[in-house]
Formats: structure tokens, C-alpha cells, sequence
């Protein structure tokens, strides 16, 4: 095995082993940090494939804007108090309900994959490596080739915005708290 | 072998040790400067002048106790400090200390390493960092260390802003990510960008004094109000470990600020021939030169200015920094399309 290979399984490993127990955890922090060292170990993962502006963006975006602004809510709605409460005997995921709905998901994600994996013979895509590899790359086809679909999308996310504000703000005089 | 292997751990190294001494003898020159403007002596016992005031105080909080409060959520707590120093240390993987130099028959870049997206790597890996003081804040379980790390968390984001875009125009101006190629645009350029992006230069500057929480910005450890900021519960070596990285910061961002505005390993002036005789000084001399006037004017900062409160600091980032810097980025853009291109 090269080292690249054993970089490969140990990231892999570190990403599904923290997804797995992220949603094992009663404490949300510890979920928010465990999914936060998942995205770290993806970051890892895209690196090896030789697109490392991938990977930064990965963690600036998801690990240093997304996942703070959770670690925010999770904090400032107080949520460790709630989840905790002594009357829950069973853990949360082994009751009834969600155990009957996560069994469809889990069946109905194992078809997926199943299907994905041999409708084209197993053979993964290759892609020029020089595509993902190269900033100016990403650039040329973000604002050459799909400018109007990213500038909705920032549309779209400034809608979203203006939603947040409006919510938040009291009462028709708009005056934000 | 030795190059693939040898001399990239050799480098590792070396970058390692001789930034966390500087960090400790940072702290030192950062008390002695304060004292001398303040007409006192500092520390004068440990050695001649203090120099080993230093290891006096590792070996101090190596060997205090280590306390973990009861209700502290022990793992959280633990890994906060680690989180804070980790990224700080990492960082100096991209930046460059000098030029390709050759010693003994082997060519040696005086950098770790050289990726296309040298930039953006220290912006990801800075944003890590703030990990560290929200969780410190939250571990303690206590009333003062939370305010104080959801002060500084906010803090650090809003400044982060203005820090990255005002890195934005520089990415413009050399037309790379890597730092490298961003060193080598100004030696082409034939002039350090501090004196093309003033406007960029000035806001990075504030802003790096609110990223590594220096005074005039240093309301995470506002010690009237808050008692001594999100690491009011640790102690020891996990106490030191936050002390450290806040200093290991400082390194970084006046390396940052170096090799963006000041031209890196250039010598002053590269414009001017007849000054050719300054490039017998070798390039990481200029650097670790610059790097080090960087740092005594965020000490001298600290010695001068009043901290600034709260709501002025927020107003300073959002209304006043960031739409500079927004205005700065769009100019810098018209003018190397219009002009330059």
C-alpha cells in the first residue's frame, strides 16, 4: 500500500467513524464538534485527490462559517439542558418512531448506493485533475460559463437574509432588537 | 531521499522550535518594551537584563497545578486549549522565509511548502482557531469566560471580514493565491504593494490587531469587566497553551503582513539600483527584520492606546473597515482592468 492509500483509509475512517457518532451524542456540542472533525477528515480526502482549493474552501466555509454560527445557536438556545432531561430512559434514537423511519432511510439509502455503485459497471468517473486543481479554473467557469446561475444563487441567499431580518425585527415600526 | 524526506523534516524542525522560542521571547520584549515606556525596568531578575525570564516561567506553569473545574465539560475543556495552538503552529507550513538558497550542493527553498492556494490555507486554517476560545468559554460552565468568548468570537468574525477582503485586493494585484508567487509579483513589480494598497495595508493592520485580540481590541480579556476573558478557569500548561497562541498569532499575521505589503524577503526599495548593496544581506534577514518592526508596533499599540469599547469596536468593523475595504477591492479591479491589463 502507497501512503496515499493509507492517508485515503484513515481519513475515510475519521469521516464516517465522527459522522456516526455525531448522531449518537446527548450533547449537541459534542455533535457539532464531532461533525466538524467529519468535514476536516473530507478536507483530507480532497486533498489526496489533488484538489486542494477544494479542501480549503471546505473548511472555510463549512467548518469556519457554517459550524460556528450552529455552535452559536446551539449555545445561546441553551440546548445541552434541554436534551438532557431524566425522564428520557431510553435514548432518543431507540424509541418506536424514529426507529421505524430511520430502518426506511437506512433500506432506501442501501438501494441507492447499491444501484449507484453497479449501474456503471463499478467504474468510477475520471476527471481532468487539472479542472479541479486550478483556482483560475474554478473561476473561469464560475462567472464565464455559469455566471447567471451563481448570481440567482447569491440572489437566493439575499433573499434568505432579508427573510432573517424581517423575522427578527419587532413589530411593524422594524425596529431590530 | 534527503530531499523528499530529510530536509522537509529538517525545515518542519526548525520553523517549530524557533517559533514557539520567539513566542516565549515575545513575551518577554512585550513586558520590557511596555516597562520602558512606562519609565519602569521590567523583569530584571532571572539572568542578565531577564533574558531568562522565559524558561523561569515555563518551568513555573509546567509545574503548577492543573485544575479542571467540577462542572466543566472535561473534554471540551481539554481539547479547547489544543485547538487554539494547533492552528497557530500549522500556519507557518506556507509562509515563505526566503528565497531558494543552496546549501551544501542541495537546493533549498527557505519554506516548508509552496500550494497554489497558499492564501486561502491560512484563512481556513485561522477561522479554525476561534474553535478554541468559543469552546474554552463554553467548557468553563461560567459566567465570565462565556461572555467573554462569545465577545471574541464575534469580534474575530467581523474582523475577519474586512481582513480577507483587504487580502482580496492583494490576490488582484499579483494574480495568485500562493505566497511564493505573490512575493515574486512584487520583486517583478519592482515595489512592496504596501505602497500600491495603503488603504488595504492599513485596514490588514487593524484588523490583525482585532484577530489576534490585542489591545486596542482587547475586549476578550477586558480584565475590569470580565475578570480575565475566556480562560478565567484554566490554569498551568493549559493556561499557557491559550497565552502562546495568542502570541504565535501575532508571529503570523506580522509574517502575513510581511510577505503581502512589505515584499517579503525583498530588500527595502527594490525600485531603487544604486541600493543593489542591500542584497548582500540574505532575503530572510529582510524578512525576519521586517516581521520583527511588525511586531514592535503591536507592542508599542498596546503601551499607547486605551481599549476601545464594545459597540465602538463593532461600529469600527461593520460601517467604517468593511465598506473601505469593499471600496478598496472594487477600485484595485477597475483599475487593473482599465489600466493594467
Amino acid at each position: 500500500m502507497t501512503a496515499e492509500t493509507v492517508l485515503f483509509y484513515v481519513f475515510a475512517a475519521v469521516a464516517v467513524v465522527a459522522s456516526m457518532l455525531v448522531i449518537a451524542q446527548r450533547n449537541p456540542i459534542h455533535s457539532v464538534l464531532l461533525l466538524i472533525a467529519s468535514f476536516g477528515a473530507l478536507s483530507g480526502l480532497y486533498v489526496l485527490l489533488e484538489a486542494p482549493f477544494v479542501a480549503v474552501i471546505q473548511i472555510i466555509v463549512y467548518a469556519g462559517a457554517i459550524m460556528v454560527l450552529f455552535l452559536f445557536v446551539v449555545m445561546l438556545l441553551n440546548a445541552p439542558h434541554e436534551e438532557t432531561g431524566h425522564d428520557l430512559a431510553v435514548h432518543p434514537l431507540l424509541r418506536p418512531g424514529p426507529l421505524r423511519v430511520g430502518g426506511v432511510l437506512a433500506a432506501a439509502l442501501v438501494v441507492e448506493l447499491v444501484w449507484a455503485l453497479t449501474a456503471h459497471g463499478g467504474e468510477s468517473g475520471a476527471f481532468p485533475s487539472g479542472a479541479v486543481s486550478s483556482v483560475a479554473a474554478i473561476g473561469r467557469s464560475l462567472f464565464r460559463d455559469y455566471s447567471f446561475q451563481f448570481e440567482v444563487t447569491s440572489v437566493l441567499i439575499l433573499v434568505a437574509m432579508v427573510g432573517a431580518v424581517v423575522l427578527a425585527s419587532r413589530g411593524p415600526t422594524g425596529r431590530a432588537r | 531521499m534527503i530531499d523528499t524526506f530529510v530536509i522537509p523534516l529538517v525545515k518542519i524542525l526548525v520553523v517549530l522550535n524557533a517559533t514557539l522560542v520567539a513566542v516565549s521571547y515575545m513575551v518577554l520584549l512585550e513586558r520590557k518594551v511596555i516597562a520602558w515606556t512606562q519609565s519602569r525596568l521590567g523583569p530584571m531578575r532571572v539572568g542578565p537584563y531577564g533574558v531568562l525570564q522565559p524558561i523561569a516561567d515555563a518551568i513555573k506553569l509546567m509545574i503548577k497545578e492543573d485544575i479542571t473545574p467540577v462542572r466543566a465539560d472535561r473534554w471540551v475543556f481539554t481539547l479547547a486549549p489544543i485547538i487554539s495552538m494547533v492552528p497557530a503552529l500549522i500556519v507557518y507550513a506556507v509562509i515563505p522565509f526566503g528565497p531558494t538558497v543552496t546549501i551544501f550542493g542541495h537546493a533549498v527553498p527557505l519554506y516548508v511548502t509552496d500550494i497554489n492556494v497558499g492564501l486561502l490555507y491560512i484563512v481556513s486554517v485561522a477561522s479554525v482557531g476561534v474553535y478554541g476560545i468559543i469552546l474554552a468559554g463554553y467548557a468553563s460552565n461560567s459566567k465570565y469566560p462565556l461572555l467573554a468568548s462569545l465577545r471574541a468570537s464575534a469580534q474575530l468574525i467581523s474582523y475577519e471580514v474586512a481582513v480577507t477582503l483587504t487580502l482580496v485586493s492583494v490576490i488582484l494585484m499579483a494574480g495568485s493565491l500562493s505566497m511564493v508567487s505573490i512575493v515574486l509579483a512584487q520583486e517583478q513589480a519592482r515595489v512592496w504593494y504596501g505602497f500600491v494598497q495603503p488603504l488595504a495595508f492599513g485596514i490588514f493592520f487593524i484588523g490583525s490587531l482585532a484577530e489576534t485580540n490585542r489591545a486596542p481590541f482587547d475586549m476578550p480579556e477586558a480584565e475590569q469587566e470580565l475578570t480575565g476573558g475566556f480562560h478565567t478557569e484554566y490554569s498551568g500548561m493549559r493556561f499557557a497553551l491559550f497565552f502562546l497562541a495568542e502570541y504565535a498569532n501575532m508571529i503570523v499575521v506580522s509574517s502575513v503582513a510581511t510577505t503581502l505589503f512589505l515584499g517579503g524577503w525583498l530588500r527595502p526599495f527594490p525600485n531603487v539600483a544604486w541600493l543593489g548593496v542591500l542584497d548582500l544581506i540574505p532575503g530572510w534577514i529582510w524578512f525576519l527584520v521586517k516581521s520583527f518592526v511588525f511586531l514592535y508596533i503591536f507592542i508599542w499599540v498596546r503601551a499607547t492606546l486605551p481599549r476601545y469599547r464594545y459597540d465602538q469596536l463593532m461600529r469600527l468593523g461593520w460601517k467604517v473597515l468593511i465598506p473601505l475595504a469593499i471600496l478598496n477591492l472594487v477600485a484595485t479591479a477597475i483599475v487593473k482592468v482599465w489600466w493594467l491589463a
